[in-house]
């Protein structure tokens, strides 16, 4: 038997050692078991063992993400695959590169109704950036280093394979991963020069220019960081990020207004609505950043720099569609400002920043603390001033809800891949296993779930997973006993009717954690929040807090369904069920 | 407080477009292609596909679909954002292109009717290509108006079956896809 000549098994396990891959995260079931087999044979890459294919989907995300790198997940045909859907989803919302391997019944029985049959790739195509059923081992070796490729490159996103188990056990030939011309995918990545140099003019010519950048900045690499802050520098303009975008930007820069969109912040949203200049890189006008459309920043010239054509002119009509790469768009805009020696125009730009600093003025993330009760508020910025006294670089991930938007308000990132957090899709049960994927790709890291106790017990078997690999996972949880955007939706649109949002019956999370052999500990009163927090990170080993916050607490600024940019809420008191229309309701 | 879907200033214009696409003729690239148009809720109003290359393994999508200019942009797009497409040519917008459409049309009937049935078809140059005594198929191609033009004619004269391909198309001049 020649070196390259091996199992479909084998094969696939060698593909993905090629492809630098160092940690797989699975799930065993019969239809890999061959791949399982040749997994248990090596040493190259490590396999993390999650509870339930879904948390080894965030957790494949969660490594992704805080990485720049393709997160890798194996999991069973059938339930396994159809367990593996929403990580799919967001992953492809979020444009998160993720290759995941399904098992799939023998090729003559497909189209069956075999035990553990699904039709994977019917069911995942419009969950992926592209899906393969590789039906020939002939076609394995190539199938599996072009999944790499597409999945990383172009806007990233999720790739199936679909692995029928008598591929696995056929015999075929290995083939590396050479570089590949793709017959037709071919995404474009250079900017039209041109096109950047209108912006330039665009840029120099601005009163009241405003840096727009989302989550297209972080996927385009820490070089794109790096070269976007010199550039906000040399322009002097401020800047706002969408809640993918946290970090592209330090977020507790001067220049930088914070988070924008339906519970970004009063600065920011009120910037987005008055510039007559937006610079958007890597974002797509989602409806949580636009709010209503026709009221949406109406004296702007747009520019959209996008490496996807369709996120553009998609929701919002902009003046100067750029297609390309944001990295190599911003490497060019920030030569072309310093090489022509440009200039904002500086009086424009003064009267403009004093404009921004008195919507500063506002201190629309202030809140009223209390003797008694935690305000969920105050446990993040505590979070926050013991995370910047921790020696070690922070991580935070999220699950979905109040207590993200917070963590997305309160919490500083000042470097990409650092913050966590299901935008697009807004997954609950997102934040516990996607912290496995960072804990494991940064072992020496303090990683932060910042966690509600609703979205915890979606996918809180992560914990056995946690506790076997030794994650010193730091679990935060925002404990207010409700789904408390569920509340606050109720509260302000229907009436306060609490329909089935309160989480009753929850576990003794300090008991719960401790039957998994973590730490768990408790904080009921503001008094007992610092020392609950500095022992949480310095108990070595995963640590349940649990900070129990108070209940009634909502999430401000808002922007209400079907509001504009200048119509924010700012606190309780200023809305009332009668102010939204029916139709504001019908939005989600 | 109003709400985006009250309050849409100006309606677009709703358009027929015709678009042509190259795409690999690998399983699922049909599905991909329709699966995108429901899931995004676009109007499909005529699909025709065949493998056009045998050797180079290349398949031509024909969808004719409508839209405002804002829908047919993001369907462009969109198309060319799946990994198997190669090209995607909006003919409506390129340039003048040829449409034709073929359709296989039964009436069925005997004496006047039969005999206006078969003159109407000289008029169109459609060709019977089966008869019995009492029924006529005829093949009709032409643009898509014609042939509706032609089954509304049949209608009275017994009309008891209709297939259609779909309008596949083509621009005009040496451009080529």
């Amino acid at each position: 038997m020649s070196k390259n000549e091996m199992t479909g098994a084998a094969i696939i396990v060698r593909a993905l050692i090629d492809q630098g891959v160092e940690a797989v995260f699975g799930y065993p079931g019969g239809a890999v078991l061959p791949i399982y087999d040749e997994i248990f044979k090596q040493n190259h890459l490590k396999h993390y063992l999650g509870r339930q294919e879904g948390g080894c989907l965030h957790a494949a995300e969660g490594y992704a993400r805080s990485t720049g790198k393709v997160g890798v997940a194996l999991v069973t045909s059938g339930p396994g695959a159809t367990n593996a859907v929403t990580g799919l989803t967001d992953a492809l919302m979020d444009s998160i590169p993720i290759v995941c391997l399904t098992g799939q019944v023998p090729t003559h029985l497909i189209g069956n109704d075999a035990f553990q049959e699904a039709d994977t790739t019917g069911i995942t195509r419009p969950c992926t950036k592209h899906n393969y059923l590789v039906k020939d081992i002939a076609d394995l070796p190539r199938v599996m280093h072009e999944a790499f490729h597409v999945a990383s490159s172009g806007r990233p996103g999720p790739v199936v394979i679909d692995l029928p188990k008598d591929i696995q056990f056929a015999d075929g030939i290995y083939q590396g991963p050479e570089a590949f011309d793709h017959r037709s995918y071919k995404p474009k990545t250079d900017p039209s020069t041109e096109k950047l140099d209108e912006a330039l003019r665009l840029m120099a010519n601005a009163k009241r220019p405003l840096f727009y950048v989302g989550g297209g900045v972080i996927n385009a690499g820490g070089e794109a960081s790096e070269d976007l802050v010199k550039l906000v520098r040399a322009t002097g303009f401020p800047i706002t990020q969408t809640l993918m975008g946290l970090g592209a930007f330090p977020t507790d820069d001067k220049q930088s207004l914070g988070m924008v969109g339906m519970h970004g912040l009063y600065e920011s949203n009120m910037a987005m609505h008055d510039c007559d200049l937006m610079i958007g890189i890597g974002v797509r006008f989602d409806d949580r950043v636009t709010g209503r459309l026709d009221a949406f920043s109406p004296g702007s010239t747009k520019i959209q720099i996008d490496i996807d054509p369709s996120s553009i002119n998609k929701n919002v009509r902009v003046d100067l569609p750029i297609v390309g790469d944001a990295g190599k768009a911003i490497d060019y805009l920030l030569k072309g400002w310093r090489a022509k020696k440009m200039k904002a125009d500086g009086a424009a730009l003064d009267l403009w920043w004093k404009v921004v600093n008195k919507w500063r003025e506002k201190r629309c993330l202030s809140y009223t603390p209390d003797k008694t009760i935690i305000k969920p508020q105050e446990a993040l910025e505590h979070l926050q001033a013991a995370m910047e006294k921790d020696a070690r670089e922070y991580y935070v991930t999220t699950e979905v809800g109040q207590h993200q938007m917070w963590a997305a308000q309160y919490l500083q990132f000042r470097q990409p891949h650092r913050w966590m957090t299901s935008g697009g899709l807004g997954t609950m049960g997102y934040g516990l296993p996607a912290a496995i994927g960072v804990q494991v790709a940064h072992p020496d890291a303090l990683v932060v779930d910042v966690s509600g106790e609703a979205s915890f017990m979606m996918n809180m078997q992560e914990m056995s997973c946690i506790a076997q690999y030794k994650l010193p996972v730091k679990l935060f949880i925002l404990n207010n006993q409700w789904m408390g955007m569920v509340r606050q939706w109720q509260e302000l649109l229907h009436g306060g009717r609490y329909s089935e949002s309160y989480t009753d019956s929850l576990p003794d999370f300090v008991k719960l954690a401790e039957s998994f052999g973590w730490t768990g500990m408790v904080a009921n009163d503001p008094s007992e929040l610092d020392d609950v927090i500095d022992r949480m990170l310095t108990t070595e080993g995963p640590v349940i807090a649990d900070i129990r916050v108070d209940q009634k607490e909502n999430c401000y600024p808002m922007i209400p369904s079907g509001a504009a940019h200048n119509e924010m809420l700012m606190g309780p008191g200023a809305v009332q069920d009668a102010d939204v229309s029916a139709a504001g309701k019908a939005l989600v | 407080m109003a709400s985006v879907y009250e309050e849409q200033t100006h309606i677009e214009q709703v358009a027929r477009h015709t678009i042509a696409i190259l795409v690999s003729n690998e399983p699922g690239v049909l599905a991909r292609v329709i699966g995108l148009y429901s899931g995004r809720g676009y109007n499909i109003d005529s699909l025709t596909v065949a493998e056009t290359d045998h050797i180079a393994g290349l398949s031509r999508i024909t969808i004719v679909t409508t839209g405002t200019p804002m829908i047919i942009e993001q369907i462009k797009a969109q198309l060319g954002r799946l990994v198997p497409v190669h090209k995607v040519s909006d003919l409506t917008e390129e340039g003048p292109h040829v449409e034709r459409e073929l359709a296989l049309i039964k009436v069925v009937g005997t004496g006047e009717h039969r005999v206006e049935a078969l003159r109407i078809a000289g008029i169109f140059r459609a060709r019977a290509v089966d008869s019995t005594i009492d029924s006529f198929v005829f093949e009709l191609t032409g643009s898509s108006e014609k042939v509706d033009a032609f089954i509304n004619l049949m209608k009275p004269l017994g009309l008891a079956d209709v297939a259609r391909t779909g309008v596949v198309a083509i621009a005009r001049g040496t451009e080529a896809l």
